[in-house]
């Protein structure tokens, strides 16, 4: 063969096999591509709508809608900075090139978004476009946000002009080049945004179909569940198959019943997504724990109903990296369940701070809230979540004062959080993690 | 109306199911023995026996303890690990101000309870949670094990 | 010395320099503080208990009923250190009272009667509480007897002299005749004390030296003790309050309404500075508070940060101190080659494991106070302010303290209680949460130090150190702090058991905005013996000398603390091999009169973690009037020494203190405490302080061991353990 040729065979494969891999990328931000196909405009779909808020709120005024879809979008928690006003933004988001506050999006006119159209907003809303023509870095889950209708984008905007406009100046990123070069987000939402609005499937039930819209446009549940590709999409070809973000684990929320959520009774779903808790299934703490406080606890119970039978359909995905829980208890005996070989620190932290709580046994002593058996975290051979609810704690909303844990990351070293969170796991897991304290100072950083 | 049993008396309180077990005792009953020190379970000093079993009564709700027995440092004498630990704080000196030592109190005699014989590791997974701001803890290991020798 | 050191009689004044700096602030300062020698011995009160009819009530301390029951007047508190056994056993030992017949009170409120005499005023702190009362309580014990004496002497027609007394009966031998004091007390009663009653030989002592039972603990076994958070007056309701986030804020609005829908809710006081909800049950209470919405006014320190504070301390530090002690010429000694170290110590909270609370009933015509409280006078006294009542429509009753360590020297939580319950019909119990505890304390100062020192012939021979921080001292005793001198602050620092020939301290007074200071256990000595051990380490590390052989050698004119150290190198095997990372601390020290040497022991693995393995202390403190009591307060002051060189470390940031509870103001517990071995050498001096000396010791020690095992000197406490693993760079 000539040298020509062969040149020319290896440039059409590489070509072939770019725009293959480009393919694969762009179908893998299609979130309910494995619902198949038969999606209608919502135009065309005949079903009770699935957009808009509950029955409940039909009759309630644009404001207490606006209100309702604020919440189940979580606009809050990402705009309000640690003890900051209320969506006056301010939040650092600590990503490895940079770091990047959220904006102001009360109405004020000059730091906030008071002087923005209709139009403007949704272009931020869904194109990821801010009033000046800028691209806003794709933290802000416009990707999701895309399949929202204009009338529930409205209503958020209409609720967010009600509040008390917050005069706060917008924090400046700290990205470096290349991260900085903004037009490469035009690209990348070229491929990877959608931009188009939500599609009802005819052939799912009405509650799925409510569902899906809850979990694609307004809860972006994928934002933290799905994995990300090296082009930084998600993933959907693993979709909501577990995926650390924040320096959390989103845990694999798929319906494989090993390792996602399909061994869940309808009912613990339910009340975790609600309440931030299920008997034997563990609390939600870091950002899930926030989602439900924010957001989740808020949605009615129809509406959480239609999250769980939305959640149901999500093909199963096995990730073996990934916690699955062992489900009975560890001895009541401190000297016994634990093999040798852990490091002693993590049982004598455990014992003066911990097992008041929780208990030798892991089933927790004073409030069932308090059981560390079944939690998929302590069964998370990588102990992330362990690690990060022993430095930051958890205050559940949806708890009582009861329900609460100190954080007590600013007291332990990064040595001590990594000798306990690797003796919870293996004393109440199914595998010892082995954690390391350079691993837990990095995930201080993340959160 | 909660129905609880203190000290072998059934009693029945007028409080809310999620009140911490230490302010119906402390404010409601009167037994003010048992102490409140953190209120977040890392100090120990407001221990109370449920069923045997030494828990941290300032997050435990009296809804969880309705139908089980509950004995406190006022009630711990009338059993027999609880008699011969109160003697061995006494024959050795142990407290000082004395605020945490109804909770050491509780904690220790659970622990003999179930295990007559402590070594050191047992006696720090059962004591670890009890904080002593007046530096009892030598003397709290030796009565301990004095107390396990007793007859 | 520290104010805390100033002693009624020179028999343990330390030799030397400090000798001589002690008369010059007793000259200076002791006007103020001496005053409490005038204790009115003839006076019988009245006021005290309820005895019977028919009782003996000699002084202000000893009542006599006619059944023979003997009960004490404590004129100290009881927060732990024993003190009611130790002066119970002073007065009982020079009455010959029958040691099982005695029982205490706590004392009212009246500096006139209870002033500390080394204070001047009716307070326990500084570990004084044996060395200001001991003469007085023993002429108090000794002047009762001989009237008793009299009394029987009289009825019998014999000698006075001819009888004797023992366990709370007069004898006759000669004629076998033996009385009761029971049977005495109308007769006594009549008769007036002598002012200056011999007093026993120690050798003749029955009581003292003997390591008696306390007389607390039984009622602190069975959970039957009265704290002050144990007060219930009939009717009483619960309060929990939050005070301003920043000191010096301002309330600017409460929004209660979901707070009165919490059940058992009763009210909402809402102050100028603070907030309280007052309900049926604590549990109503804090879920009151915490469904409150209330908007506050930061005021001018929301600003204020550890950061900020450390910096205005180490820009005072360039500043020209007060001179606290100048011998020669260190200046010259320190012309060439001084080694200039600097040092910092952080705030620190007290976080007694009582938290702070108190009960108050305001009426029209009077205020009832139940507290625990370490200066019950002005505790009163405060009531009255408050109140606009005048004292004696004040009763103050004082319990049992869970934990003093100085918090208490303060009366905050009381003028709040009285404040809210100004504001509340019936009586109103007020407890701090845990939080509000930690974040409302009055720290002890955070210091800063600047130390140089030469070496000559492998001795010191130029010393200086310069102080920098705040007069806890200027607050709380104006009366004492005269011309900017704060024998606190310079305690243990100007009086430094070592002899160097040229040698000058300076304190510089620097207070920090936004954070409120007070006397924290182990006091001024804590700190500056932690600098100055330290310190003196890196010499002896310097000077290629043995820590203890350099130590011994300085200390020719100390040797009462030179034979504890000897004792203590020797006990703790000093110089035998220890595993590797492992090491042994010395320090040792002259404070509260009691001279004290400590080895530590530890091991630090490779991240940085530190493991206890053994305490061992050799103490001389005079006549050990209770020894049991004595080694239990070094056991317990060496672990709250360890707890704050190890983890203790208030911070601020926007004018808040960002600790809150154990779990991020951390405590030693049990499974991390060392075998703590302590040696008391037998002596015949006056009784020296105790309740402190463990404190200060620990944290030297402890950070001298820490060099040993890892060449990492600490230069600042808390240990810094990601500095101990190579993690940073001091
Ligand atoms: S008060 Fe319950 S553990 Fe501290
Ligand atoms: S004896 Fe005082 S806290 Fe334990």
């Amino acid at each position: 063969m000539r040298p020509g040729r062969i040149l020319l065979i290896v440039v059409a494969v590489v070509v072939i096999a770019g725009l293959g891999v480009l393919a694969w990328l762009i179908t893998a931000s299609r979130p309910m591509a494995f619902a198949g196909g038969g999606a209608v405009a919502l135009a065309d779909y005949k079903g009770p709508p699935p957009t808009g808020v509950p029955a409940d709120f039909a009759s309630t005024d644009r404001i207490a809608r606006g209100q309702y879809l604020t919440r189940a979008a979580d606009c809050l928690a990402c705009h309000t900075a640690k003890g900051g006003a209320p969506f006056a933004g301010g939040l650092a988001f600590k990503l490895p090139f940079g770091v990047i506050y959220s904006p102001n999006i009360t109405a004020d006119k000059d730091t906030g978004i008071g002087g923005w159209t209709d139009a403007q907003f949704l272009a931020a809303l869904r194109g990821g476009v801010d009033d000046t023509g800028q691209f806003l870095y794709p933290a802000m889950p416009y990707t999701a946000f895309t399949y929202m209708t204009d009338a529930d984008g409205l209503a958020i905007k209409a609720y967010l002009f009600s509040l008390k406009p917050v005069h706060r100046d917008n924090k400046d990123n700290s990205f470096s080049f290349p991260y900085n070069q903004r037009w490469l987000i035009g690209i990348w939402n070229r491929l990877f945004n959608a931009n188009q609005r939500f599609q009802p499937h005819p052939d799912r039930s009405p509650q799925w179909n409510r569902g899906a819209y809850l979990s694609e446009a307004m809860a972006h549940c994928g934002d933290c569940h799905t994995p990300r590709t090296l082009a930084q999409n998600l993933d959907n070809h693993r979709k909501d198959a577990g995926a650390v973000t924040a320096g959390w684990l989103a845990y694999n929320i798929t319906s494989h019943r090993l390792y996602g959520v399909g061994a869940w009774s309808d009912a613990e779903l339910a009340q975790y997504l609600s309440t931030g808790y299920a008997p034997g299934r563990g609390v939600a703490a870091g950002p899930m724990g926030e989602a439900v406080d924010l957001s989740l606890s808020y949605l009615t119970p129809s509406d959480i109903a239609a999250l769980v039978a939305y959640v149901r359909s999500i093909p199963p995905v096995a990730t073996p990296g990934q916690p699955a829980p062992v489900l009975t208890p560890a001895p009541a005996a401190p000297g016994q369940g634990v093999a040798e070989g852990y490091d002693p620190k993590g049982k004598r932290i455990f014992e003066g701070a911990c097992a008041s709580c929780h208990s030798w046994t892991g089933q927790g002593s004073l409030t069932p809230w308090a059981a560390l058996t079944g939690d998929r975290a302590v069964n998370d051979p990588t102990a992330t979540n362990v690690a990060q609810v022993v430095i930051a704690g958890a205050k559940p909303r949806m708890g009582t004062a009861l329900t609460y844990m100190p954080a007590f990351g600013a007291a332990y070293t990064d040595d001590e959080v990594a000798a306990v969170a690797n003796y919870v796991t293996a004393r109440f897991g199914a595998k010892p993690s082995n954690i390391t304290p350079k691993q837990v100072a990095a995930l201080r950083k993340q959160s | 109306m909660a129905k609880l049993t203190i000290n072998g008396q059934a009693l029945e309180v007028d409080a809310p199911p999620d009140m911490p077990l230490l302010w119906v005792l402390r404010d409601l009953l009167k037994l003010t023995g048992t102490k409140f020190g953190c209120g977040i379970a890392q100090c120990g000093a407001c221990t109370v026996h449920v069923d045997g079993t030494p828990l941290r009564s300032c997050m435990l709700p009296i809804s969880a303890v309705e139908g089980r027995a509950v004995t406190t440092i006022e009630g711990v004498g009338a059993t027999p690990a609880g008699r011969k630990v109160q003697q061995a704080w006494l024959d050795l000196e142990v407290i000082q101000c004395g605020y945490c030592q109804s909770g050491q109190i509780m904690s220790a005699a659970a622990l003999l309870a179930g295990t007559p014989n402590p070594q050191d590791a047992d006696i720090n997974a059962a004591m670890a949670g009890n904080i002593c701001r007046c530096g009892t803890y030598v003397r709290i290991r030796e009565a301990i094990k004095y107390a396990a020798k007793a007859v | 010395m520290s104010l805390f050191d100033r002693l009624p009689t020179d028999a343990a004044a330390p030799s030397g320099p400090s000798r001589r700096t002690l008369l010059q602030i007793g000259a200076a300062a002791g006007g103020g503080l001496l005053v409490g020698f005038l204790v009115p011995f003839g006076q019988a009160t009245g006021k005290v208990g309820d005895a019977p009819p028919g009782s003996l009530a000699p002084n202000a301390f000893i009542r006599i009923d006619p059944a023979g029951k003997v009960t004490l007047v404590m004129p100290q508190v009881e927060m732990g250190q024993g003190t009611y056994t130790s002066i119970s056993m002073i007065l009982a030992e020079e009455l010959d009272a029958d040691w099982g017949q005695v029982t205490f009170e706590h004392a009212p409120p009246s500096d006139a009667l209870y002033a500390n005499p080394m204070l001047g005023l009716q307070a326990t702190g500084g570990s004084n509480s044996i060395r200001a009362w001991w003469t007085p309580l023993r002429k108090a014990g000794a002047g009762t007897r001989a009237i008793l004496v009299q009394a029987a002497a009289t009825g019998w027609g014999v000698d006075p002299a001819a009888c004797r007394t023992e366990a709370s009966q007069v004898i006759h031998d000669a004629s076998g005749r033996r009385i009761a004091y029971g049977a005495l007390t109308g007769r006594a009663a009549a008769l007036k004390p002598p002012a200056d009653p011999p007093l026993k030989s120690p050798s003749a002592f029955r009581l003292i030296g003997k390591p008696l039972k306390r007389l607390d603990t039984p009622a602190k076994t069975d959970g039957s003790a009265q704290y002050g958070i144990d007060a219930l007056p009939p009717g009483v309701k619960f309060a929990s309050l939050a005070h301003s986030p920043v000191l010096g804020g301002k309330v600017v609005q409460v929004d209660d309404s979901q707070a009165k829908a919490v059940p058992g809710y009763r009210q909402t006081v809402v102050l100028d500075d603070m907030v309280a909800v007052v309900s049926d049950h604590t549990w109503a209470a804090q879920r009151g508070l915490a469904a409150l919405n209330i908007t506050w006014d930061d005021g001018p320190n929301a600003g204020v940060s550890t950061a900020l504070v450390r910096e205005r301390l180490r820009a005072a530090s360039l500043r020209k101190g007060v001179v606290a002690i100048n011998v020669g010429d260190a200046a010259k000694a320190l012309s060439h080659d001084p080694i200039e170290v600097v040092y910092d110590v952080p705030f620190l909270a007290h976080a007694t494991m009582e938290p702070m609370n108190c009960t108050v009933q305001v009426t029209p015509g009077g205020c009832e106070v139940w507290v625990g409280n370490q200066v019950l006078a002005r505790a009163q006294a405060v009531a009255a302010q408050v109140t606009g009542l005048p004292l004696d429509k004040v009763i103050v009753h004082n319990h049992m303290i869970g934990g003093g360590f100085g918090r208490r020297l303060e009366v905050d939580g009381i003028s709040d209680a009285v404040r809210i319950a100004q504001h509340v019909d019936g009586p109103v119990k007020v407890v701090w949460s845990r939080e509000e505890d930690i974040r409302h304390d009055l720290y002890r100062p955070a210091w800063h130090d600047r130390l140089s020192a030469h070496l000559k012939d492998g001795r010191i021979d130029g010393w200086k150190h310069v102080i920098t921080g705040s007069s806890v001292l200027a607050r709380w005793a104006p009366a004492a702090y005269v011309d900017g001198k704060d024998s606190d602050a310079w305690g243990s620092a100007a009086d430094m058991p070592y002899d160097i020939p040229n040698l000058h301290v300076e304190f510089v007074r620097e207070e920090p905005p936004g954070v409120r200071t007070g006397f924290w256990r182990g006091v001024g000595p804590a700190h500056n013996v932690f600098v100055i051990e330290s310190f003196i380490d890196e010499l002896a590390h310097k000077a290629g000398k043995d820590p203890v052989a350099f130590r011994l050698s300085m200390l020719d004119k100390a040797p009462r603390l030179q034979a504890a150290l000897r004792l203590v190198a020797d006990k703790a095997g000093w110089g035998s091999p220890l595993p590797a990372r492992c090491g042994r601390g010395v320090s040792v020290q002259t404070s509260f009169a009691s001279s004290v040497a400590t080895v530590a022991e530890v091991a630090v693995d490779e991240e940085g973690a530190v493991s206890l393995r053994r305490v061992v202390c050799a103490v001389d403190t005079g006549i050990a009037v209770n020894p049991n009591t004595i080694v239990a307060q070094l056991q317990g002051g060496i672990v709250f020494g360890l707890t704050a060189a190890l983890y203790g470390n208030i911070t601020v940031e926007n004018g808040r203190v960002q600790q809150s509870n154990f779990h991020d103001y951390r405590m030693l517990r049990i499974d991390e405490t060392p075998p703590v071995e302590v040696y008391v050498i037998p002596s015949g001096e006056a009784p020296g302080g105790i309740g402190e000396t463990g404190v200060v010791a620990a944290m030297p020690a402890l950070a001298n061991a820490i060099f040993a095992a890892t060449g990492q000197r600490l230069r600042s406490l808390p240990v810094d353990r990601d500095l101990l693993a190579g993690r940073k760079s001091a």
